[in-house]
């Protein structure tokens, strides 16, 4: 909802700039028009930069290390970063280096199919519930509700027992399958305005089949803000992947992940600081960049909502006119 | 108005009651009560665990739709949770903590509440000027990191004061220094340095989210016409911002109200976790291991009951502050 912070007062000159251009430009307009947008958010440039350079290291940066994470070396414990061990030793010999990354990779990775899997499950429930209304809405949305008395952090804490030798995909069905509710109202109040539009009008008149609609018609209208929620979910998925993982219940022995080294650091923190603060460091980077980009791309899909720009009081009621229904978010 | 609360209020119970079902379905197939027992030493033989598992309701031989009646009823009749795998009364460790847990989340989500309010209206207000920019860098840093991380950073800070004062200034372990003496007014200061750290981990948060919302929303508040009609009239400025332009633009906060309740939850089971506080978050994660189903089932009760009552509290709200939802 807010601006990406300094960067604002940029991507608003670049706004109103860019308006008249591309109607005069309008069948290659929408894409571009949203790309300069996204260029001109410094805060979106900078995330996206951090996070291509934190899948870089994550993936390219174990090799540059003859360290791997399972190795042990037990003439160097505890010690501070070097030449040799560049983030340090743990307890028993281990690189931090190599394992911070290992974790990372996990992390990511959990994080990307989390948001990609809730993502679909909220647009389809969503839709489904928005568009067929009556007795599907009602038992959809008592559905979501109930899916929402409970924190998900206990429910994947009491299901983790059963857990214990599936490894960490069911961890990325569990905590997909606890994350897409509130996406899902809100693309269900988008779907009830949309399916009075004329297109979809038309379509149901021509006799397109429901699913078809909802495919076709309706989830790519709600693309933009699908897009931008799947964005920020990847860093809401990697916080409760962590959180869950911190405390046992998620990612386990043999697999790393953030959660796990920053509960295994978290005793030496004061004393070995450097065995816990590369991985808290990196997390919060990594989230934090995620953020900036979901920011960013808000502003730059949807000029008209309420984002940190500064409108004049005419471009301020023409977006209050112009704007549609989002429910709460 | 009250038409609409208590449709609100029937819905919330039917959900109560289907969620708490699930809930027990859920802990008694997932946990393993049994394995406690046998694996206690001398070994006892299969009937005397038997025995035992059924003294307390957990049976898992027993089918779970009657395990469930004979724990709802003795719940709605005797307000009685049963006992706990060491066969405590699940009553008294429930009024122990609960207290502990609620004045937690109440202090955390309330200061986070309206300082987040507050600083989000202010935040709006002098738009793009330096203290605007800084709170928004401030409120997405604390976004990205997670309550347990966050509260982990206070801690190691707390350490690190301690150590470089040479004095335990600020004190973060439990909710009180065990046989502290002196009056009231020691206890009460006692209370609130304990209660420093694990508010502020909890509140930070909310006030991050709380500013964001706010800011957006009393942006576009600012722009509106009634705001300028009501300055139009001779209301003064600041008049014109509280009156008209902040209640407006606190409207769609009382949604999130409801729902940053979930997050509050789990973020107490952090804190509490973390800084050695005995409430419900703690004994939940104990629970869990020591596979004692009756004590997880009351801890979700619990949680069920804040969600649902923070919820209908929004509702009650949304429809005192907003005409249009009473019909």
């Amino acid at each position: 909802m807010t601006g990406a912070g300094p960067t604002v007062t940029t991507a608003d000159a670049v706004i109103e700039n860019a308006t008249p251009t591309a109607a005069d430009a309008a069948p290659a307009g929408r894409g571009k028009l949203v790309l300069g947008r996204l260029l001109a958010a410094r805060g979106a440039v900078a995330g996206t930069v951090i996070v291509l350079l934190l899948f870089l290291l994550a993936f390219v940066g174990p090799y540059l290390t003859h360290w791997r994470y399972t190795d042990i070396d037990y003439a160097a414990l505890r010690q501070p970063p070097s030449a040799t061990h560049w983030f340090g030793t743990g307890g028993l010999g281990q690189d931090v280096y190599a394992q911070t990354l290992r974790g990372l990779q996990k992390s990511l990775i959990i994080g990307l199919l989390v948001a990609l899997l809730s993502t679909v499950v909220a647009g389809l429930v969503g839709a489904c519930a928005g568009y067929f209304g009556g007795w599907t809405d009602r038992l959809l949305i008592f559905f979501v509700d109930l899916m929402l008395v409970f924190p998900s952090f206990l429910v994947i804490t009491i299901i983790s027992p059963r857990l214990k030798n599936t490894g960490w995909i069911a961890f990325v069905v569990l905590l997909a399958a606890f994350n897409w509710m509130i996406t899902a109202r809100v693309v269900r109040s988008m779907t009830i305005s949309l399916k009075e539009r004329e297109f979809v009008r038309a379509a149901q008149f021509m006799g397109v089949r429901p699913l078809r609609i909802i495919l076709r018609h309706i989830l790519p209208n709600a693309a933009s803000y699908l897009i931008v929620d799947a964005t920020i979910a990847v860093g809401s998925a990697v916080m409760s992947e962590t959180a869950l993982s911190y405390f046992g219940f998620g990612v386990k022995a043999p697999d790393v992940s953030l959660g796990t080294l920053i509960a295994d650091g978290t005793d030496a923190a004061p004393t070995y600081p450097w065995m816990f603060y590369f991985a808290a460091g990196l997390l919060v980077l990594f989230v934090l960049a995620v953020n900036l980009i979901g920011d960013g791309l808000r502003d730059a899909l949807d000029p008209t909502a309420e984002s940190g720009r500064a409108p004049s009081r005419r471009a301020a009621r023409l977006s209050r006119s112009t704007r549609t229904p989002k429910g709460s978010r | 108005m009250l038409r609409y609360l208590a449709k609100r209020l029937a819905y919330y119970l039917l959900l109560l009651v289907v969620s708490i079902f699930l809930a027990y379905a859920l802990s008694s197939a997932s946990l393993n009560p049994r394995a406690y027992f046998e694996a206690k030493q001398p070994r006892p033989s299969a009937a005397a665990v038997d025995r035992q598992l059924t003294d307390l309701g957990i049976n898992d031989r027993t089918p779970i739709v009657e395990r469930f009646g004979h724990w709802s009823s003795d719940l709605v009749l005797h307000g009685d949770l049963g006992q706990s795998i060491h066969d405590t009364p699940i009553n008294a460790e429930f009024g122990r903590r609960i207290w502990v847990s609620l004045r937690l989340m109440l202090v955390g989500s309330l200061l986070g509440m309206l300082l987040g309010v507050a600083a989000g209206a202010w935040g709006a207000v002098r738009q793009y000027r330096i203290s605007d920019r800084a709170l928004t860098i401030f409120s997405f840093v604390v976004l990205s990191t997670p309550v347990f991380l966050m509260a982990l950073f206070l801690k190691n800070g707390a350490i690190a004061l301690n150590q470089a004062s040479g004095h335990q200034l600020i004190n973060f372990t439990g909710y009180e220094t065990p046989g502290l003496t002196g009056g009231f007014v020691a206890h009460l200061s006692d209370w609130s340095v304990h209660l420093l750290l694990p508010t502020l981990s909890l509140a930070l948060g909310g006030l991050a989210t709380y500013s964001r919302y706010q800011r957006g929303t009393m942006l576009d508040v600012l722009g509106s016409d009634y705001l300028r009609t009501a300055e139009a009239k001779g209301l003064t400025r600041r008049r014109a911002l509280v009156k008209h332009g902040l209640r407006t633009a606190v409207i769609p906060m009382s949604t999130l109200f409801a729902y940053s309740f979930l997050g509050i939850l789990t973020g107490a089971t952090f804190t509490e976790t973390i800084f050695g506080w005995h409430g419900m978050g703690e004994w939940f994660i104990n629970a869990i291991n020591e596979n004692d189903t009756n004590a997880v089932v009351a801890v979700n009760l619990f949680a069920a009951v804040v969600v649902l009552a923070s919820g209908f509290v929004a509702d009650a709200l949304h429809a005192a502050l907003d005409p249009r939802v009473r019909h």
